[in-house]
């Protein structure tokens, strides 16, 4: 299976939104904790190792 | 180590006797010398001596493990073991525990029960102190008069040839001197014989300290495995807590590469420490303690002319995850029956070769199984620790985070599926059990007794035949088969079998319907197992020609490479 790169969420400026209003009164490690939690939850529900190796190639390519 | 008084346990001593070399004149040849009386030189010695294959074992000490160290026995040990004999007092003495908690922090995170496949005649794995383990072994050995066992006698230097090695063995007699074709080097992560030639363990960079100390407990304690992540009686390392036979406690408390061991060492430094794991109520008696360091490493190749390397010699892990004595075992398994064809010529030299190929699969296979674990409890930076700390937190609720939390995962045995002595699959199964796997046992009846399937595998090739029933054709296909000297045939038939079959032939029922299940099984299906039990071939239907074939292949008949008849071998080996 690939990863879905087009655009899949019903409603990008309202997730945007609450992505950064999760963050706004956490200092850095807090932040850290908050997407590392995110990461892990996100990564079970999507379950596949094949989809899982894609986004993570494009994520390390910070460049 | 601390000079503390070990209660339950007194290490037998074994006497030194003086041996014919001290009076011979010429050095006197032996087929095989194993170095090092452990785990894997007793097993190794025990498997060649059920290939009537002699052995002189030497140790430099005149004992079994002083400590408890290797304590966690899976289940692949035990059938091999089982095999070997001595099965039945490890599985007397040990225990096995089914619950466990996992803590981090000051609370605790969550709760889990090992749910083990039923029906199997050996459990999943047992808890016993290496001593134990290594004592039936050695009273095993002594069973066998082809076993020569040398206490204190340790090789002082030696010179390795392309087909026979030269040792030199100082004893409290003097030195003497001797020779063989192969020798095996069973003497530890810090072997003396890779040093004498020359060889690396090559690790991946890793290393910590280790403080185990074993206690007694003066009340009850729950039989549970209980492990800490970042404890508040030890900040920021881990802490592991487990139960051995004879009421004694193991705890592993992780000091960190910086600790001072000689400093760590001392009672009064190790007493609160365990006070504060255990409660303040506790009441125990310290048994022993000892610091370690380990380091995941291995060497590059295994077989150097005729010196071939195995356990901690050859391969290192990280205690998390029990894959150093455990990885041992099943080395040594691998390396006997190949070693045994090729000294009594029923297969070419170049079956050796595939020890290495076969175990350098396995030993990388535990070495990143226990990296990950160490790796884990470890974190190596700071983002790697918020990972862990909140994948921890987060299994107290999520039950997919529990997966995630990794204090060690139980032995599993390798899969040799690439294995060149494997006949690959052309058929279709519903079972994993494919060729390089170890076989899964299954509750059998043999002659209406109740059996298991693994007390018939293994020391020769074994063929496992399922039938409705047999006819005229099957009976002759049968005495085709039983001609050839190195198989064995069980045949799966339901119901009586009044025809007469050749002296190698098995009958079996299976006796909850489970082999049949376990291994899709139908009308003509075919399973061959190697000596050492591994699943090597399997066909829907077959041909004599065809497991015939499968078995030469697995002897090693088609690896590339000229073909030895292994000439070089000395007679007077085979007895």
């Amino acid at each position: 299976m690939n990863l879905n790169t087009q655009a899949n969420l019903s409603e990008p400026d309202t997730f945007y939104a609450a992505l950064t209003d999760v963050h706004r009164q956490l200092d850095r490690e807090q932040s850290e904790c908050v997407n590392a939690r995110l990461i892990l939850l996100l990564a079970n529900h999507i379950g596949q190792m094949d989809v899982l190796n894609q986004a993570l190639r494009i994520a390390e390519d910070i460049e | 180590m601390v000079k503390i008084m070990q209660q339950t346990y007194k290490n037998p001593i074994y006497p030194y006797t003086p041996c014919r070399e001290l009076k011979a004149e010429e050095p006197l040849h032996h087929p095989v010398i194993i170095v090092g009386a452990g785990p894997g030189g007793l097993a190794l010695a025990v498997d060649l001596a059920l290939q009537g294959i002699k052995s002189v074992l030497i140790d430099d000490n005149n004992t079994v493990s002083v400590g408890s160290r290797a304590i966690c026995f899976a289940k692949r040990t035990l059938e091999i073991m089982q095999r070997l004999g001595c099965a039945e007092r490890m599985l007397e003495k040990g225990l096995t525990w089914r619950h466990g908690k996992v803590f981090f922090k000051n609370e605790a995170v969550y709760d889990f029960n090992l749910l083990e496949e039923s029906d199997h005649q050996v459990p999943a794995f047992i808890n016993l102190q290496q001593y134990y383990f290594e004592e039936y072994l050695v009273d095993r050995a002594a069973e066998f008069d082809i076993i020569d066992l040398r206490w204190e006698s340790k090789v002082i230097s030696l010179v390795s040839h392309e087909n026979m090695t030269q040792v030199i063995v100082s004893t409290p007699d003097g030195e003497y001197t001797m020779t063989c074709d192969f020798l095996l080097c069973a003497d530890g992560a810090n072997s003396q014989v890779r040093k004498m030639l020359g060889l690396e363990s090559k690790g991946q960079v890793f290393q910590d300290r280790f403080l185990i100390a074993d206690v007694v407990m003066k009340a009850a304690f729950p039989t549970e495995r209980w492990f800490w992540f970042d404890p508040p009686f030890h900040p920021n390392q881990s802490a592991l807590l487990h139960k051995q036979p004879d009421n004694v406690w193991r705890i592993d408390l992780q000091l960190g590469w910086d600790a001072d061991p000689a400093h760590e060492k001392q009672e009064h430094i190790i007493r609160p420490r365990i006070q504060a794991m255990l409660g303040e109520n506790a009441e125990f008696e310290l048994e022993w303690a000892s610091v370690y360091t380990f380091q995941c490493r291995k060497m590059d190749r295994f077989i150097h002319n005729r010196v071939i390397f195995v356990g901690d010699a050859a391969h290192q892990v990280s205690p998390f995850g029990a894959r150093g004595a455990n990885g041992c075992i099943q080395s040594a398994e691998n390396l006997v029956w190949k070693l045994a064809t090729v000294l009594k010529k029923q297969a070419p030299l170049e079956l050796i070769e595939t020890y290495d190929i076969e175990r350098q699969h396995a030993a990388k296979e535990n070495i990143l199984n226990s990296t990950r674990s160490t790796d884990f409890i470890t974190p190596k930076n700071h983002i790697s620790r918020i990972f862990r700390d909140q994948t921890l937190l987060l299994a107290k609720t999520h039950d997919f985070a529990r997966t995630m939390v990794n204090s060690g995962r139980l032995s599993t045995p390798c899969q040799y599926v690439n294995s060149p002595l494997n006949t690959p699959d052309e058929d279709n199964f519903c079972s994993l059990l494919a060729p390089g796997c170890v076989p899964k046992d299954a509750p059998i009846f043999i002659a209406r007794q109740q059996d298991w399937l693994i007390n018939h595998l293994g020391n020769q090739f074994v063929a496992l035949i399922s039938y409705k029933q047999i006819t005229a054709m099957q009976q002759q296909y049968l005495e085709t088969l039983g001609k050839h000297p190195l198989l064995k045939l069980l045949v799966l038939c339901p119901g009586s079998v009044n025809t007469k079959l050749p002296e190698n032939v098995t009958v079996i029922q299976d006796a909850k319907g489970i082999l049949a299940q376990r291994y899709d099984l139908q009308n003509g299906t075919t399973y061959l197992f190697r000596p050492d039990q591994i699943i090597t071939a399997r066909w829907r239907q077959c041909s004599a020609e065809q497991v015939i074939g499968a078995v030469n292949r697995a002897l090693g008949f088609e690896l590339t490479g000229p073909v030895s008849n292994a000439s070089s071998i000395h007679e007077e080996v085979i007895i």
